[in-house]
């Protein structure tokens, strides 16, 4: 499924035109990556969460070459599902 | 942010009700949660993917106790965040 199957779905459910439905989807998702960018978590109950961790500069090795190498400080972006979806998932 | 935040930030910015932009946030969820449930895997461009990933079951314990138990299979989705917003999140972004 892609974005497109989430703007039918919204289209159906609001009486807008289908131009104006994909606006707002893109506006749910622009927004969650910019609260995002801003380091802050975003939690969907029902669904899960998404979390930025900061992750600290770390040794790592080159696995192909076995050369040490530094692999800097930075940020990423994880999602923890809810318990509601999981067991969704497994009923 | 929760999901009634974001709502409001859609209603403001695209200049409808708190109600239409609720019922458009809430079906952005529920679309991907039906997809999940299908196994089908969700790919928003920009964004990320999700993609269900099956576990075999396993010999855990109960950390409290230390009791052997046996951990089912079981499904859970895994997201993969898109490189758009993998750089925007990180510091060099």
């Amino acid at each position: 499924m892609t974005k497109a199957d989430i703007v039918e779905s919204v289209y159906e459910k609001v009486g807008f035109s289908k131009k104006e439905a994909a606006q707002m989807v893109e506006m749910v998702f622009e927004i969650m990556k910019e609260t995002l960018e801003r380091g802050e978590k975003i939690k969907i109950s029902g669904f899960g969460n998404f979390v930025v961790k900061e992750k600290r500069a770390r040794k790592g090795r080159n696995p192909q070459t076995g050369q040490e190498i530094e692999i800097s400080q930075r940020r990423v972006l994880t999602f923890k599902p809810s318990q509601a979806l999981k067991k969704l998932l497994n009923a | 942010m929760n999901k009634a935040e974001l709502a409001l930030e859609v209603a403001k910015r695209a200049k409808v009700s708190q109600k239409v932009a609720k019922v458009v946030v809430d079906a952005v969820f529920d679309e991907m949660e039906k997809a999940l449930r299908k196994g089908e895997r969700i790919e928003v461009r920009g964004f990320g993917s999700f993609v269900i990933r099956n576990y075999g079951s396993y010999q855990g314990r109960n950390p409290k106790t230390g009791e052997a138990v046996s951990v089912p299979p079981k499904k859970l989705p895994y997201f993969k965040v898109g490189k758009d917003l993998k750089e925007r999140v990180d510091l060099k972004g």
